[in-house]
C-alpha cells in the first residue's frame, strides 16, 4: 500500500496522540461515571470476551489474506454456520432446555462438530469459489466472495427461517467468579480461556509444525514454496480449514455468551473481524489477536460509556484512524516490495 | 541414458510463444550450462522442467519417466532441486527453517540429520547463523542458504538459475568452486548463466538460447572457442 494521506513524523505523532487521547478519555469516564472502577473493569471483561470472538474470526481473515491476498468476505458467514452447527448438536441431544448427555460432552460435541463442519465448508468454498479464479484479476475472487456470502446467508434463511434461535443461558454453569464488585460468569471464563488455548495451539502449530512452516513459506512466496516440493493447493486448503474452524469455534462461543443467533449474524461479525485484522496488520496472526482484543474493548467501552447506538461508529473510527496513521496495521510489517 | 530430456518443447505464456521446439538433455552426473541473453527463455526452461509452467507440446522426461503431466512436487520427489533466480529465500524465516523447506518432501525425516550435517560441512557458516532470519543475510550469504536449501533433498539433478548474479567477483569464484564440488559428488547440474566464460569453463557441455530457440550446442571446450557464441548474444 503506497497510498498514505499522513506520512512519517506526522503519522507517528498522530498515532501516539490518538492512543493518549483514548487512554485519557477512558480514565475520565472511569473516574466520573457512577460505579467508577467497577464499571470500568466490568466493561473490560465484556470487551475481552467480545475481543476473543473477534480475534478468532480475524485470524481466519488474516491467514487467508496472507496466503492468497484475498479478502474472504464469506468468512463471517462461515462463523454464522458454525454457530448453527453448534445449535444443531444442541437440538440433536434434547434441545436448549433439557439436554440428555453430560454438559461437558455436549459442549465438546458442539465445538467439535462446529469446527469440523466450518473447516470443511471453508475448504469447499476455496475449492469451488476461489481456486478457479486464482489467476484471474484481483476483483474476480472478491466478487465471488461476496456471492458466497449472499449464498450462505440466504441458504440459512431458507433452511432455518429468519427468527432468532437461542442457545441456553448459562449452559456452562450459572455461577462465576466475583472479584470485589466485578462479576465474571463461568461462560465468559470458559470462552476467554478457550480462545486463548486455541490461539496458543495455532501459534505453536504455525511456528513449529511441518505444515505450519509450509504455510508461512507459501504465504511469503508461493512459487518458491512450490520449488521446494510444497503442494501449494494443499497448503491453501489447509489454511482455509484452520481459519474456518476457528471461525466456527467463535460462532459457538458467541452463542454460549450472547445466546441469540440468526442467519445475518455473520455480516456484522465478519466486518468486525475484518476490522480487527486490518487494525492488527492483515496477514499477521498476532496482529489479528491484538486487533480483535482492541475492537472488542473499543466496542464494550463505547457501549458502556457512550451508547450502544454509537458502538459501530466508534469501532469503525478506530479502523479509519489506524489506516490513516499506520496503514500496515499495528503489528503488520510494511509491505516489502518483492523484486 | 540421459537423466533429463526435453523433447520438442513449446512453452507459452498466454499467447506468447516463449520456448520454441526446444530439445536438450542432461546425462547422469553431467554438468551442462545453459547460456543466453536477457529474456531468451532460460528461466522459462527451468520452470518447464519443474512443471511450474506446462509446455503446450513436447515432453519432459526425468530418470526414464515421462513427467510432462506430473505436478511439481512429484518431479521434486523424483530428485530435482533448484537454486532459483534471485535465490527466492523465505526472508521472514530462519536459515534453519529455510533448509527444512528444502527437505520438505522428506516426510519421515529419515536421514535428515545426515542431510543437515552434509550441508553444514559444505557451508559451516549456515550452522553458525542457523537462527538468523534469512532476509537479514548479505547477498553472498543468501546464495549459500539457497544452495544449502537445494542440497537438503540430495537431488540427482540440480538446476541453478544465474548463481553468479549480484555477487562480487570473489564470491562468484567461490560459488563456482562449490558448484564443481557438488558436481564431483555425483550430482548432475544444469547451470543457467549469462557469464558464459565462467560457466563453460567448468561445464561438460553447453547450450545457447536466443529468443527461445537453441542456436548453439556442444562440448564446453568447443563452445568456448566458438566465434558464433559472441554473435549469439549480440545478434539476439
Ligand atoms: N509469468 C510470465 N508471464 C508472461 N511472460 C513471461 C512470464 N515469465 C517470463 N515471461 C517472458 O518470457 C520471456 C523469457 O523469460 P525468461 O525469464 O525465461 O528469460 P531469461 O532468459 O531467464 O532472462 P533473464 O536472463 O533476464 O533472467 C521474456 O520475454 C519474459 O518477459
Ligand atoms: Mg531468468
Amino acid at each position: 500500500m503506497n497510498l498514505r494521506l499522513v506520512r512519517g513524523r506526522t503519522a507517528d505523532v498522530l498515532f501516539y496522540a490518538g492512543i493518549a487521547a483514548v487512554v485519557a478519555l477512558l480514565l475520565k469516564e472511569a473516574l466520573t461515571n457512577p460505579g467508577h472502577w467497577s464499571l470500568f473493569f466490568q466493561l473490560a471483561v465484556d470487551g475481552v470476551t467480545l475481543g476473543s470472538v473477534y480475534a478468532l474470526i480475524a485470524i481466519g481473515y488474516s491467514m487467508v489474506y496472507g496466503i492468497l491476498k484475498l479478502l474472504n468476505f464469506a468468512h463471517g458467514d462461515v462463523y454464522m454456520v458454525g454457530a448453527f452447527i453448534g445449535y444443531g448438536i444442541l437440538t440433536l441431544f434434547g434441545g436448549a432446555a433439557n439436554w440428555t448427555i453430560p454438559v461437558w460432552l455436549l459442549v465438546a460435541l458442539m465445538f467439535g462438530a462446529s469446527m469440523l463442519g466450518s473447516g470443511f465448508l471453508g475448504v469447499v468454498i476455496e475449492r469451488f469459489a476461489y481456486r478457479p479464479l486464482r489467476d484471474a484479476p484481483r476483483l474476480a475472487p472478491l466478487i465471488s466472495a461476496l456471492g458466497v456470502s449472499f449464498f450462505l446467508q440466504n441458504s440459512a434463511l431458507l433452511l432455518l427461517g429468519a427468527q432468532f434461535r437461542a442457545y441456553p443461558f448459562g449452559l456452562i454453569g450459572q455461577g462465576g467468579v466475583s472479584i470485589r464488585t466485578v462479576f465474571i460468569s463461568a461462560t465468559r471464563i470458559f470462552v476467554i480461556a478457550g480462545a486463548v488455548v486455541l490461539m496458543i495451539v495455532l501459534t505453536v502449530f504455525v511456528r513449529r509444525s511441518r505444515l505450519g512452516k509450509a504455510m508461512r513459506a507459501t504465504s511469503y512466496d508461493r512459487e518458491a514454496a512450490m520449488m521446494m516440493g510444497i503442494d501449494a493447493d494443499r497448503v491453501i486448503a489447509s489454511t482455509f480449514f484452520i481459519g474456518s474452524a476457528l471461525a466456527g469455534a467463535a460462532g459457538v462461543m458467541f452463542g454460549l455468551v450472547f445466546t441469540e443467533i440468526f442467519h445475518f449474524m455473520g455480516f456484522t461479525a465478519g466486518l468486525k473481524g475484518f476490522t480487527a485484522a486490518v487494525v492488527g496488520g492483515i496477514g499477521s496472526i498476532p496482529g489479528a489477536m491484538l486487533g480483535g482484543l482492541l475492537i472488542g474493548l473499543g466496542e464494550a467501552y463505547a457501549t458502556g460509556y457512550v451508547s450502544s447506538t454509537y458502538q459501530d461508529l466508534i469501532v469503525f473510527s478506530i479502523l479509519i484512524f489506524v489506516i490513516l496513521v499506520r496503514p500496515s496495521g499495528l503489528l503488520g510489517t510494511a509491505a516489502v516490495q518483492k523484486v | 541414458m540421459s537423466l533429463l530430456r526435453l523433447a520438442g518443447v513449446n512453452t507459452y505464456y498466454g499467447e506468447i510463444h516463449i520456448l520454441q521446439n526446444l530439445t536438450l538433455d542432461v546425462g547422469e552426473g553431467e554438468l551442462v550450462s545453459l547460456l543466453g541473453g536477457n529474456a531468451s527463455g532460460k528461466s522459462t526452461t527451468l520452470k518447464t522442467i519443474l512443471g511450474l509452467v506446462r509446455p503446450r507440446t513436447g515432453a519432459v522426461e526425468f530418470a526414464g519417466e515421462d513427467v510432462t503431466q506430473r505436478a511439481t512436487s512429484y518431479r521434486i520427489a523424483r530428485g530435482i532441486a533448484i537454486v532459483p533466480e534471485n535465490r527466492r529465500l523465505f526472508a521472514p524465516m530462519t536459515v534453519l527453517e529455510n533448509l527444512e523447506m528444502g527437505a520438505y518432501l522428506n516426510r519421515d525425516g529419515k536421514g535428515r540429520k545426515e542431510d543437515f550435517e552434509r550441508v553444514y560441512t559444505l557451508f559451516p557458516f549456515l550452522h553458525e547463523r542457523r537462527h538468523q532470519l534469512a532476509g537479514t543475510l548479505s547477498g553472498g550469504e543468501q546464495q549459500m542458504v539457497a544452495m544449502g536449501r537445494a542440497l537438503m533433498s540430495h537431488p540427482k539433478l540440480l538446476l541453478m538459475d544465474e548463481p553468479s548474479m549480484g555477487l562480487a567477483p570473489i564470491l562468484v569464484e567461490r560459488s563456482f568452486e562449490i558448484i564443481q564440488q557438488v558436481h564431483q559428488a555425483g550430482v548432475a547440474m544444469l547451470v543457467v548463466e549469462q557469464n558464459a566464460n565462467m560457466a563453460l569453463s567448468i561445464a561438460d557441455r553447453g547450450y545457447v538460447l536466443a529468443t527461445g530457440r537453441l542456436v548453439l550446442e556442444g562440448p564446453a571446450k568447443q563452445l568456448l572457442e566458438d566465434e558464433g557464441l559472441r554473435k549469439a548474444y549480440l545478434g539476439r
